[in-house]
């Protein structure tokens, strides 16, 4: 028996039982269907954090300072108000080692502003030059701050889209007027490109000053509140983390690197946490998923065990004239393969266009990758093996006396 | 061509042993028109199984074409059953979604006969079975008794096989259809020199053929050979 002479067999077969095979399609419709889009889902929320984080920047490794350590005395104060860390660590950083890129300290804490009438509550960096090429800032009005606003102790000012909404208005350009921050008068020189970022704390809720100047006026002392360090590639950010250590463990006398008086995040440290979480998300729907195609997958052996005592007689024929046990097997787990094939091809049509419902109504980005695609149709397969394998042995062991004799 | 050696055949069950068959030895030679006929429960379903390769018998020879079948295995058998014999059932047995040409084609599909080759077969299959060519492609189910038996005969006679086993052909027809049926059979043996056994319960229907065994409780009672064929009067038709 050829397999073009197999595919016409059961063309026929499922095409005589219409309302039946339609129906054990459609379980398996849906379980696949359920799987590529529950798992899109949580491919797209993958996604969208690990975009958010990469927003931050890239090849980062951000040095936090962090409260020293001391044998029988536990220091109170909040890593964010620990001052370890000052401007000349980051000069250390940028001269010494040669793995850096770029580096970019800020110091910042949040602020009353106050424009003309209305006020917000927000986060204000010091920042040098540098920090929008390091944390990937474009500027949609005006300028950014530049080496000169440091070196001056400029009082001016970059907002980010939302806080120039909070206080001039939705989309007006109010470069060349002013702000007050604690007070002092800061004249606007730019706005930021909104980046959308979630989750992380959003960038676009920010003022930026020259960092000399958030020092001087804001802050009061020579301490940053993070430095951020720009690794060439991404291949040296680990060794430039323990570089880091190092340099800043021998610049503040510490021996022992457990009482390190800061810290050390690598981007790469928290796409990682965040992925496995999002994996774990992920896992969950596919699995919840998955228990809506084994159903589907037993309602085709359902069917099949059906067909098989409908048929006894025909397959006790198709013995008697010469069929072996392989042609009988071959003919019913063909039916049971192409019935979950079927339903596996719908399905990811289905799922594809249900993802693309929710990304649209639901406001959830969602991602159909091409190996959830294969999974699935592999897995659709699979099913039509493992749930068509017991009807087929069943009719291929019928014995052809019995079979024909069957009412 | 055909020869059985003393063939047994015990059924076990839970009941008990049934000895269906208790030694029987018979030969039958190519070109022959044998009716095997006996009651119910005589043993000749059995004896038909094991002729027609469906089934091996306990103890025994039965040797087709000189080889000895009793002892091969269901694939063997199966191979037997594609390349040498044609079965004719009581009941038909065609696939009733299925067109007439499509049920002539299926023990082709078995046997590996080339696609472009197989409608031309089953034609010349259904013409030899006297099937008006108007029917060639209706489906199955909507053909009378008489026509489907002959869709059934063509479909015995398409793989060329040795031996023609036809089990009860009549029992589903009216008599004159049944005529029509056994009149067929008479054909293709002084024809084109077919080997047919013919199984029956009724005298009437064994008497077609040119040779009659008689089995009663699993032994052969009598063997008529040289019957004095019994020839369709058609005048009152």
């Amino acid at each position: 028996m050829i397999l073009s002479d197999l595919f016409q067999e059961t063309y026929s077969a499922l095409f005589v039982n219409k309302a039946r095979s339609g129906l054990t399609i459609l379980g398996i419709v849906i379980g696949i269907g359920s799987v590529i889009a529950m798992v899109s889902v949580g491919q797209g929320a993958t996604g969208s954090i690990q975009s958010s984080i990469e927003a931050l920047g890239s090849n980062l490794v951000m040095v936090t300072p962090g409260f020293q350590r001391t044998t029988g005395f536990q220091a109170s104060a909040g890593r964010g108000s620990a001052q370890t860390l000052v401007l000349e660590d980051a000069e250390a950083i940028q001269n010494e080692l040669s793995l850096v890129k770029n580096v970019a300290p800020i110091t910042s804490g949040r602020y009353q502003i106050t424009a003309k009438g209305a006020n917000t509550n927000t986060q204000v960096s010091g920042v040098t030059a540098v920090y929008s090429d390091v944390r990937n800032l474009q500027v949609d009005l005006g300028s950014f701050i530049s080496e000169q606003n440091v070196g001056n102790l400029s009082k001016v000012a970059v907002l980010g889209p939302t806080t120039r909404d909070d206080l001039f208005g939705e989309n007006s350009n109010p470069i060349g007027q002013t702000i007050r921050i604690k007070g002092i008068e800061f004249k606007i020189i730019g706005i930021t490109e909104a980046k959308g970022g979630t989750g992380f704390g959003s960038q676009d809720d920010m003022i930026y000053i020259p960092l000399s100047t958030a020092q001087r006026y804001l802050t009061g002392s020579k301490s940053v509140s993070t430095i951020n360090v720009q690794a060439i590639n991404q291949g040296s950010m680990t060794i430039l983390q323990e570089q880091i250590t190092s340099l800043l463990l021998s610049r503040h006398n510490i021996i022992d690197s457990t009482l390190a008086d800061f810290s050390i995040m690598n981007q790469a440290d928290i796409i990682s946490s965040a992925s496995s979480i999002t994996n774990t998300l992920t896992i969950l729907l596919g699995s919840i998923a998955g228990i809506s195609l084994i159903v589907g997958g037993i309602g085709i052996m359902n069917m099949m065990l059906t067909t098989v005592t409908e048929r006894t007689r025909e397959i006790g024929l198709r013995k008697a004239i010469g069929a072996k046990k392989k042609d009988i097997s071959a003919q019913f787990l063909t039916e049971a393969i192409m019935l979950t094939f079927i339903g596996g091809i719908i399905g990811v049509v289905l799922g594809w266009l249900i993802s693309l419902a929710i990304s649209h109504f639901g406001g959830i980005t969602t991602k159909i990758s091409l190996f959830s695609v294969l999974l699935a149709v592999g897995v659709s397969g699979f099913i039509g093996i493992v749930f068509g394998y017991y009807p087929a042995r069943r009719a291929a062991k019928l014995n052809p006396i019995e079979a024909l004799r069957y009412e | 061509m055909i020869e059985c050696k003393n063939i047994t055949k015990i059924y076990k069950s839970e009941a008990g042993e049934t000895n269906a068959l208790k030694g029987v030895s018979f030969a039958i030679e190519d070109g022959e028109f044998v009716a095997i006929m006996g009651p119910s429960g005589s043993g000749k379903s059995t004896l038909m199984h094991i002729l027609g390769a469906l089934d091996s018998p306990t103890d025994g020879e039965y040797l087709f074409d000189r080889r000895d079948v009793a002892e091969l295995s269901d694939d063997d058998l199966a191979d037997i059953r594609k390349n040498k014999i044609g079965f004719v059932f009581q009941s038909f047995n065609l696939l009733p979604r299925a067109t007439v040409i499509r049920n002539v084609i299926l023990p082709l599909i078995y046997s590996g006969v080339p696609k472009e080759e197989r409608e031309k077969q089953a034609r010349a299959a259904l013409q030899n079975s006297g099937l008006d060519e108007s029917h060639f492609y209706h489906l199955s189910n909507q053909l009378s008794g008489g026509q489907m038996q002959r869709v059934a005969i063509a479909r015995a006679l398409v793989n060329n096989p040795s031996l023609i086993l036809a089990d009860e052909p009549t029992g589903n027809l009216d008599t004159e259809t049944g005529e029509i049926v056994l009149e067929t059979f008479q054909k293709l043996n002084a024809e084109q020199k077919r080997t047919i056994i013919l199984i029956t319960h009724e005298r009437y229907v064994a008497e077609h053929a040119n040779r009659i065994i008689t089995i009663r409780d699993g032994v052969i009672v009598g063997d008529e050979k040289n019957i004095k064929k019994r020839v369709v009067n058609y005048n009152h038709l």
